[in-house]
């Protein structure tokens, strides 16, 4: 500005402050209009209560008091406590393993991309994810699947027996009422067993004729139309195959039996004296059916699981980012010395990627306070009070029936104090990477030469030269 | 690091004076190293597949008809493909709340995005190019409102647009979506803005011409990589909101707001809410596949919003 003269510089500068506030003026008034002036506005009606007359900070000990903003309050506190550090550690691991990978980028593209749908959508395709019922619920069918692999599932489920036939309950199976005498047939008429789950094998029981065993018979005592005799085997009604049959004797089990396709079974090996005979309570069990993801028991771990979901790609990125910069001699270096793929992950790339590692941290818990629209969908509304958070709380004290601006206010107030130390440090790392633009995400660990990777290689031999003392 | 781990280092052993000459890993390590890689890759497939399936399964449930949605999962189009049907589409093109809605999402996104561009590249150009007293603690106040939750405006905010008669409408959604897109917008185009040779700008001034003339001639065909990056961030964020909706749109609800409202009866209205999400999921997953690297960039860029 040498060539102007002085009172041209005056000019200048004055025509420019203009210029500036004329280009600023319409940004600054929308901001300041909708969320400057709100904000004042906002901590003054958090001291009021419902109606306007000041309370001062009754909103705030209310918040504590009444049990859903408490609960919220609660599930805020776990929520940024749990869902960040497991999304920035999945987004390592998920960094690291991708880079090793030839086609990663097909990966990270799909990690990436629930990030670019809504969480209305992504609500929408987890209500169907968690659905209880295992023929819908993709989780809750792979579930079953898995754990009736290893366990199948009972047969005769819900099934118990007539009424007055003698049998009576015993630890989820069912027995006769007394000892019965060897030779003569039990009969061990059973109902409730749905049609379409009697099996198909089973036969006619017929009838059984006493012998010289403990013996007997296991039925679905049910005729079709209803005009079958109770406890009798009458035309048509079939035997279950493959009921667990028990015979105890002064309360302990001395032999067991597997009904067959007519539904009979006999000990031959027990010719005298008096057994209990019962049906034994694995034949009943009822089937695992997976787990009420949506309930509110799970309510909160399932939605930070999507929460991961949606996240863990960008946590990903922004670490790969940050692992792409990283001076590779010195991980190469621990490689060299030994170290496992754990050990450099521990020892070397976190502490190098540590300043990465908390700004990811950091981005989290700011978005996870915020959260708000995947707990406005994802849980039904009978698990909506245990999955609450500050801002759905917020949202419904204020808006949604409650029109309680008082609290509303509080709550809104409170969401921002828990934010101010997340802001702080916004604040002062954008403007420390302001004055060093150069300096890539983090603010650390320039990729070649720099003060960083010396000082690195010297804690690399530091480190190093302390191993050789300790062998 | 441990005594344990500090015992298996030959390599320790000064060079020539070593007893057994290692010549490389061992051929169990060998063999760990190709497992590990291969156990790797299998990991890459099942997480990748991982991360696709509920999508998928949204977009499955949104070809099949209420009645089969209800008895089973999507997952038995595999055995029997005669469920999938555009039944639910077409009655979807005849839904004109579903429809209108979609229109509403439109007209919030469009102006919504185009405001923040340009009412933000003014302001960070007055930021960047002008030097006035208190810029840099402008600066500051900046970023500290790209955090801000919205939380703490809306219950003013509708005071504010009762006031003005728009509570409720479509204006009231893109003002508010335009003042809290606004700060990030400074922040983001600051940066790019910065990265203009000064010198450039110098020659301009010298050469007479005036700030908007540099503004429109000068930076902002210098920055469009920035600018068509925020627009996408933004045209995404205003598509995908709900909160905003909820509170200032309940006259002209956007598509997040229609389908939540059908989600009241989920199971009955599956026929509507799966291919209305998977529509709403369309147009921002287009954009992602398409401007990938945009977006990537400005979520980099973006970090701590």
């Amino acid at each position: 500005m040498k060539r102007a003269t002085s009172f041209g510089t005056r000019r200048i500068a004055t025509e420019r402050l203009l210029v500036a506030m004329l280009f600023l003026a319409p940004a600054a008034i929308v901001v300041g209009v909708l969320v400057g002036y709100p904000m004042v506005v906002t901590l003054w009606l958090s001291l009021h209560d419902a109606n306007g007359s000041f309370v001062g900070a009754a909103n705030y000990a209310r918040m504590f008091s009444i049990d859903e903003t408490r609960h919220a309050i609660t599930n805020n506190i776990i929520w940024v406590v749990v869902a960040p550090t497991l999304v920035t550690a999945l987004g390592l691991l998920l960094a690291v393993l991708t880079e090793r990978i030839r086609w990663s980028t097909a990966l990270r593209t799909i990690l990436f991309m629930p990030m670019a749908i809504s969480f209305l959508a992504v609500g929408v395709s987890f209500r169907l994810v968690y659905d209880e019922n295992p023929q819908r619920g993709a989780l809750n069918a792979a579930l079953v699947a898995v754990h009736d692999a290893f366990k199948p599932p009972s047969k005769y489920y819900g099934a118990a027996p007539r009424d007055g036939t003698g049998l009576v309950a015993s630890d989820g199976g069912y027995e006769t009422a007394a000892p019965v005498p060897v030779g003569e047939p039990v009969a061990m008429p059973l109902v409730g067993l749905p049609r379409n789950r009697v099996p198909s094998d089973a036969q006619w029981a017929g009838p059984l004729a006493a012998g010289t065993e403990l013996r007997g018979v296991v039925w679905l005592d049910f005729t079709r139309g209803g005009d079958g005799a109770a406890g009798s085997i009458d035309a048509g009604e079939v035997g279950l195959p493959g009921v667990r049959v028990e015979a105890v004797r002064d309360g302990q089990v001395v032999a067991t039996a597997v009904t067959d396709g007519q539904g009979r079974f006999s000990f031959p090996d027990l010719t005298e004296g008096d057994y209990t005979v019962r049906l034994a309570a694995t034949n009943f069990t009822e089937p695992f059916r997976g787990l009420t993801w949506l309930g509110p028991e799970l309510v909160t771990p399932a939605v930070i699981g999507v929460y991961i979901w949606v996240w863990a790609g960008f946590a990903m990125l922004l670490i790969s980012a940050g692992l792409a910069g990283l001076p590779r001699d010195v991980i190469e270096a621990a490689r060299v010395d030994g170290a496992s793929d754990w050990q450099v992950l521990r020892r070397v790339t976190v502490p190098l990627m540590r300043p990465i590692l908390i700004v990811v941290l950091v981005t989290l818990s700011i978005n996870v306070l915020k959260i708000f629209d995947l707990l406005y969908v994802l849980p039904p509304d009978s698990s909506q009070d245990e999955a609450n958070v500050l801002a759905v709380e917020m949202y419904r004290v204020s808006f949604g029936g409650g029109l309680d601006y008082g609290l509303g206010s509080a709550l809104a107030v409170l969401l921002f104090l828990l934010i101010l130390p997340a802001m702080l440090f916004t604040i002062r790392y954008r403007r420390r990477r302001e004055f060093a633009p150069e300096r890539p995400v983090g603010g650390r660990a320039a990729p070649r030469g720099g003060g960083a990777l010396s000082r690195w290689r010297s804690v690399v031999r530091r480190r190093r030269a302390e191993e050789e003392g300790e062998s | 690091m441990s005594l344990l781990s500090a015992s298996e280092i030959p390599e320790l052993i000064p060079a020539g004076t070593a007893v057994r000459p290692v010549v490389g890993p061992s051929p169990l390590r060998r063999l760990a190293t190709r497992f590990g890689a291969g156990a790797a890759r299998a990991l890459v497939v099942v997480i990748g597949a991982f991360w696709l399936f509920p999508t998928f399964g949204l977009f499955m449930a949104s070809l099949r008809g209420t009645a089969d949605n209800s008895a089973t999962g999507w997952w038995t189009v595999f055995t029997a493909p005669s469920q999938l049907t555009l039944d639910n589409y077409a009655a979807l093109l005849g839904n004109e709340r579903i429809l209108g809605s979609m229109w509403n999402t439109v007209l919030i996104t469009v102006p919504s995005t185009l405001l923040v561009l340009g009412l933000g590249a003014l302001g960070a150009y007055a930021l960047v190019w002008i030097r006035f007293p208190g810029r840099d603690v402008l600066f500051a106040v900046v970023v500290a409102l790209t955090v801000v939750p919205a939380q703490v405006a809306i219950i003013p905010d509708a005071a504010v647009f009762q006031a003005l008669h728009i509570f409720g409408a479509i204006p009231a959604v893109v003002a508010f979506h335009v003042a809290f897109g606004l700060p990030f917008a400074i922040f983001l185009l600051r940066g790019y803005f910065q990265g203009i040779p000064a010198d450039l700008i110098e020659a301009a001034r010298a050469d007479g011409a005036g700030e908007l003339r540099i503004f429109a001639r000068l930076v902002l065909p210098l920055s469009w990589p920035g600018l068509g990056s925020l627009a996408i961030f933004q045209f995404l964020w205003v598509w995908n909101d709900l909160l905003v909706a909820l509170v200032f749109g309940f006259n002209n609800p956007p598509i997040t707001y229609a389908i939540r409202e059908q989600m009241r009866a989920f199971s009955s209205n599956i026929d509507v809410i799966a291919p209305g999400s998977f529509i709403a999921m369309a147009v921002p997953l287009l954009i992602f596949f398409a401007f990938q690297r945009h977006f990537t960039r400005i979520l980099l860029a973006g970090a701590l919003r």
